[in-house]
């Protein structure tokens, strides 16, 4: 049988860098074989597709028993995997796991096909069955398998092999070969989230950067809290972090970290601020704004030659630039016209354009990963709104809005988007939250205090 | 407070028990700020914050200096005059009704402009640099107009003496 293989981790400091977490997904051998067994032959083609275009009213009934133990004492591990993958898909909003009091079947082989009128009868429409085995070399060998109940018909099966402590990562590329088998979309559960961890009083906060995976397990700190540090961004590799820091003090800057190595930089030597970083898609340049004496320009810097590209050149506040997916375009916000609005120009500054013609002051334009979307913040009538348009500035919508909600960033299949949301007062302080493109499934992201300025790494796996 | 560095460390910490002196001031009977009047050694930090007023105020997404402004910008320029050891660092804030980057070059501007006030006003363009911290260090914490308009603000912090 044939093994994906996922290599362990250089240890706790580790990133989840490509080296050593690149998966290669591979059906199970056994799959042509099961066919044979299929009581009922389903049709060419599952019936069983979540369309997540429109914003999902009903959720899909999905049954998650707990996994077999191929070893018999991998209870917890087994027990551990299922209820990883069942908040995960909880979450989307997009399924309603069974009650598993409700179950009729109890899966003990995983190799049959599950008995469907079993399941048929409990309406559970998606079943997933799963094994966790010890292998003699001591690695842990899971194996799952997504069945279409309706269609008596396996939609997916896959296997992974690798160090025992890796099981949680397993179980999020689980969860996200169901979520791309059911929905036709790519999952974004093997992801994690870089953040600003406040702390103390409002009037002395301190900020740390901090990271975790997606469903806040597994955080860490990146940074101590001796420098004020802000707005930190992943590189396409998920190898690195862009942010600002205070530093040395004597004048912010743009720094570049390691996420394995600890090691730092920053990024040129600027006569002035530099601020609001993120990478190009290619990951070979930094954009970023630069400060000098009242004015903010932008720039990139090629992070080989260290060539320094000015783009902007108005006496005016031109931030927050992003890239379109393909690195042709720039989305930004500029007060050139009098309030904060966003811009659309190419990656080489020409073509500046206004897109933003609504009421307020709109800023922290981010483009999706899709590329078909901008989301933002608005500011109108003392209200902080976040919301996406189309690059064009048509299509405007409101996804959420309140007293504060600031600094969108996308999940990487542009489905999801998270953003801070902060509360009035001097107690008060910043949370995370997400919420569905559809502006549906609001949900506050948990962390250990405070938190803002998250920012979604792409897709691991 | 991690932000000034050498002697600037120092005087900042007690420019804020001063400043707190100068609030109690302003709602009380004044006999605090009388006390410290009477402390502050002239020429001494304490004396600029105490006499002269070390920060200026801004309205609502806007780095016009008022006149209530450029009359404290006067005094701090004679004092600074006066005494013309100190290195100064200007500092821009932004309250806390605005996106992250924006504040940072809005305090930025701010800054700027105060720091080209005093300019104008015969401070060497050298003895000043400037630093922004956005919406990162309010001095004000409600969450009303009253707070906001605290947080507007650009600080004059004497950072060390030359030649000491």
């Amino acid at each position: 049988m044939e093994a994906a293989l996922m290599q362990p981790g250089s240890g706790d400091r580790g990133g989840r860098a490509p080296i050593w977490c690149k998966v290669v997904t591979i059906q199970f051998a056994i799959l042509a074989l099961l066919g044979g067994l299929l009581v009922r032959p389903g049709p060419a083609f599952a019936v069983l597709e979540i369309n997540i275009t429109e914003g999902v009213v009903e959720p899909v009934p999905i049954a998650l028993p707990q996994f077999v133990d191929g070893s018999g004492n991998l209870g917890d591990t087994a027990r551990q995997v299922i209820d990883v993958i069942n908040a995960n898909l909880l979450r989307t909003g997009l399924f309603d796991p069974v009650d598993p009091a409700a179950y009729i079947e109890r899966i003990e082989n995983i190799d049959v096909a599950p008995q469907f009128d079993d399941w048929r009868k409990i309406n559970a429409q998606a079943l997933v069955t799963g094994r966790v085995t010890l292998q003699g070399d001591g690695r842990l060998r899971t194996e799952f398998r997504l069945w279409d109940v309706f269609a008596s018909q396996q939609m997916t099966g896959q296997q992974f092999v690798t160090d025992t402590s890796n099981w949680r990562r397993v179980a999020h590329v689980i969860s996200d070969a169901i979520y791309e088998r059911l929905t036709g979309e790519k999952g974004y559960f093997d992801t994690q989230i870089v953040f600003v961890e406040e702390t103390g009083p409002k009037d002395a906060r301190v900020k740390r950067l901090a990271i975790m995976d997606q469903d806040s397990a597994n955080m860490r700190y990146l940074t101590n809290g001796s420098d004020l540090v802000l707005t930190p961004r992943f590189s396409p590799s998920n190898q690195e972090i862009a942010y600002m820091s205070y530093g040395d003090g004597f004048q912010p800057r743009v720094y570049l970290l390691n996420i394995q190595t600890g090691e730092r930089g920053i990024v040129g030597d600027f006569p002035g601020m530099t601020f609001s970083p993120r990478f190009s898609p290619d990951g070979q340049r930094i954009i970023m704004s630069l400060q000098t004496g009242g004015n903010t320009n932008i720039y990139t810097m090629d992070l080989r030659s260290r060539m320094t590209t000015r783009l902007t050149n108005t006496a005016a506040i031109d931030t927050s630039p992003s890239f379109s997916p393909d690195g042709s375009e720039v989305t930004f916000e500029s007060d050139r016209g009098g309030v904060q609005q966003i811009y659309v120009m190419g990656a080489d500054g020409s073509n500046q354009r206004r897109i933003s013609f609504g009421t307020g002051r709109y800023g922290t334009p981010v483009w999706s990963p899709r590329g078909d979307l901008i989301a933002f913040t608005k500011v109108a009538s003392g209200r902080f709104l976040i919301g996406v348009m189309r690059p064009d500035g048509s299509g405007e919508r409101i996804l959420t809005e309140g007293f504060h909600n600031e600094g969108p960033t996308w999940s990487p299949n542009g489905r999801v988007l998270m953003f801070f949301r902060d509360v009035p007062g001097a107690d008060g302080g910043p949370q995370i939250w997400s919420v569905d493109l559809t502006g549906r499934n609001e949900r506050q992201v948990s962390t250990p205090s405070f938190a803002s300025d998250p920012a979604w790494s792409p897709l691991i796996n | 407070m991690s932000y000034g560095f050498g002697p600037g460390r120092v005087f900042r910490a007690l420019f804020v028990s001063i400043a707190f002196l100068v609030v109690a001031a302003c709602s009380g009977s004044g006999d605090n700020l009388d006390n410290a009047q009477t402390r502050a050694v002239p020429g001494t930090p304490q004396h600029f914050v105490v006499t002269v007023g070390d920060r200026v105020f801004f309205q609502t997404d806007s780095t016009s200096l008022t006149n209530a402004s450029k009359a404290t910008l006067d005094k701090q320029a004679q004092w600074l005059t006066q005494y013309s050891d100190f290195q100064i660092l200007v500092e821009g804030h932004a309250d806390e009704r605005g996106t992250r980057e924006y504040n940072l070059a809005l305090g930025a501007r701010r800054a700027t402009s105060t720091r080209n006030y005093l300019v104008s006003r015969g401070i060497p363009a050298n003895r000043i640099r400037t630093i922004s911290f956005g919406k990162e260090r309010p001095v004000a914490v409600c969450d009303d107009i009253s707070c906001w308009s605290q947080n507007r603000r650009a600080v004059t912090v004497l950072e060390g003496q030359t030649g000491t």
